[in-house]
């Protein structure tokens, strides 16, 4: 993988949209940040290195979103959670392809990329999301 | 060091109507409460002597309406003088009011207006949804069809999950939050609500329902704060503001060091909780930011008033009611008084002051000394707490 890619949103994005989570690992004191930060919030180093992380998670909280801004309006209700990633890492975003009455805290779920509907103005990002590890 | 001593004291207050002020814009609402604090107030000429303005307001969309600072300056009658506005999203104007605050202690200003405004029942509920979710992370959240109601949602589902917190609990917030707000002339929805329609309202993020929701609603607040030594030429009862704390959070919700707990808001008691010498026993009247129900929950547990996880239990025994031993937002709330997100943060401290003052009216707390705010911006980005005590 590319050493020089800058530690930004916009790159994270880009791995995204190659099917990779990436994060800035800080070569001063090891932490993972995810998404990637330009200078570390730890021990305020700017040198980094990319490290992939594993795409299996389990959930922390969710939650079923009824009222949406109008973006989204048409998916409504959808459910969306945070979930937690090897090394303490965090993100949130939509939880798919299954019954929202399936959904539980702690069941595990694999963070998948759906680059199919990436807007032609900015922001140019892809979307990744988090399916059932193991489906019904 | 400073252990109880006045930083500054309000010396008038004054709240627009809240609620769905149909053809009023911020800046005309903001005049409301302008005025209501120049009425109250006969021994100040606030052309002459309001040396400066602070006013939160978070979001430019609604109107399509940046500068508030000077718009609303002009609009209450205070050309000139320097005016800005603080944007801290739903603590704006807790922020405001720290703005006056630093700006009276610098010894520049003696007598200062800080306040909050926000118009926002015009638009859609789509669009506003739209607008407040902008003070939570875009590349992250937003972008992720996250919206505010789902970040307090998400905090929600964790804390049941953790403590057993139940919705009952959360709709019993509502429930005592609409009773004080059914006492109070100037909230936005002045009714009653039973356990079982608030319990059998719609979803809007699972599992919060329209009744776990505050309001969208336009309205304005503003104080007039002085130097704590000239308080008395302008009023016989001043009320002091002895303690005020701020911090901040990651604006990510999943960067967090808690789900279950606002550590910004924690941070703020802390440090407001030690300026004043005050501690949580001894506050008799609280206004939080019950943004949504569990908000208030977890305001409880965050400013001491109970432990981590006993939130639930604590509205379930009546602790909180406005017979209870620490009555909390007797005003009605966000939630039934309204929550015009830039107003908020001052209209709390209006519904302090007039406790303090004995004012309340209806909904008077009896022997009220030492009262407390506490103000959340976004998702807990932002908490401000600030204690207020008579003389
Ligand atoms: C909950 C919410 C989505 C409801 O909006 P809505 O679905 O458009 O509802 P409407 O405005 O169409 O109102 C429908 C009815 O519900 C009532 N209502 C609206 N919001 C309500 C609320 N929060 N609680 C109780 N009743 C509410 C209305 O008065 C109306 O009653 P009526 O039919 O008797 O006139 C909206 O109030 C909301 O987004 N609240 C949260 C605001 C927020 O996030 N603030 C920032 C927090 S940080
Ligand atoms: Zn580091």
């Amino acid at each position: 993988m590319n050493e020089q890619a800058p530690f930004t949103i916009e790159q994270f994005y880009k791995y995204i949209n190659l099917g990779k989570l990436m994060g800035g690992k800080c070569k001063k004191c090891g932490v993972i940040h995810l998404p990637p930060r330009p200078l570390c919030n730890k021990c305020l180093s700017k040198e980094f290195e990319w490290v992939e992380i594993s795409q299996k998670g389990k959930l922390l909280t969710y939650t079923i979103i009824h009222v949406a801004p109008p973006q989204f309006e048409q998916m409504a209700p959808y459910a969306v959670g945070i979930i937690q990633l090897e090394k303490g890492l965090r993100i949130p975003g939509m939880i798919r392809d299954i019954e929202h009455e399936e959904i539980e805290i702690g069941m595990e779920l694999t963070v998948n990329f759906d680059t199919s509907a990436v807007p032609s103005q900015w922001p140019q990002w892809p979307r990744y999301y988090f399916k059932p590890t193991h489906p019904q | 060091m400073l252990k109880g001593k006045p930083l500054v004291s309000i010396v008038s207050a004054g709240l627009s109507k809240f609620g769905k002020l149909e053809g009023l814009y911020a800046r005309e609402i903001f005049a409301q409460a302008a005025k209501e604090a120049f009425d109250r107030c006969p021994n100040l000429d606030p052309k002459k002597e309001i040396q400066a303005l602070f006013v939160g307001h978070m979001g430019e969309s609604y109107e399509h309406q940046g500068h508030t600072g000077s718009t609303v300056a002009d609009w209450a009658g205070l050309l000139h003088i320097p005016a800005i506005r603080t944007e801290a999203a739903c603590a704006s104007s807790a922020a405001a009011l720290r703005a006056g605050i630093f700006a009276v202690l610098s010894g520049l200003f003696d007598v200062v207006m800080v306040g909050g405004v926000e118009k926002m029942t015009h638009r859609t509920t789509s669009e506003v949804t739209e607008f407040l979710a902008m003070a939570s992370d875009f590349p992250f959240e937003q972008w992720h069809g996250i919206t505010f109601p789902g970040l307090f949602a998400l905090m929600a589902t964790a804390h049941m999950h953790k403590y057993g917190t139940t919705e009952e609990q959360l709709a019993m917030v509502a429930v005592k939050n609409h009773h004080n707000g059914s006492l109070n002339p100037k909230a936005h929805m002045q009714k009653e609500v039973t356990l079982e329609k608030a319990l059998s309202s719609r979803f809007i993020a699972w599992p919060l329902k329209l009744y776990d929701c505050s309001l969208i609603t336009d309205g304005a607040s503003c104080l007039i704060i002085t130097k704590p030594e000239i308080a008395k030429k302008y009023t016989d009862l001043p009320i002091h503001i002895i303690g005020s704390g701020q911090a901040s959070d990651s604006i990510g919700m999943y960067e967090r060091e808690s789900l279950t707990s606002l550590t910004a808001a924690k941070i703020s008691a802390k440090q407001a909780y030690e300026m004043a010498g005050v501690k949580p026993e001894g506050i008799d009247v609280a206004e939080v930011h019950d943004c949504f129900t569990i908000a208030e929950i977890i305001a409880y547990e965050d400013l001491g008033f109970c432990k981590p996880g006993e939130g639930g239990q604590l509205i379930e025994r009546g602790e909180t009611k406005l017979d209870g031993r620490l009555p909390v937002n007797t005003s009605g709330g966000l939630k039934s008084k309204g929550h015009p997100v830039g107003a908020t943060g001052t209209a709390q401290a209006y519904e302090i002051y007039l406790q303090l003052t004995e004012q309340a009216d209806r909904r008077q707390v009896k022997d009220a000394k030492i009262g407390l705010a506490h103000n959340v911006g976004g998702s807990g980005a932002t908490a401000a707490v600030h204690i207020f005590r008579r003389e």
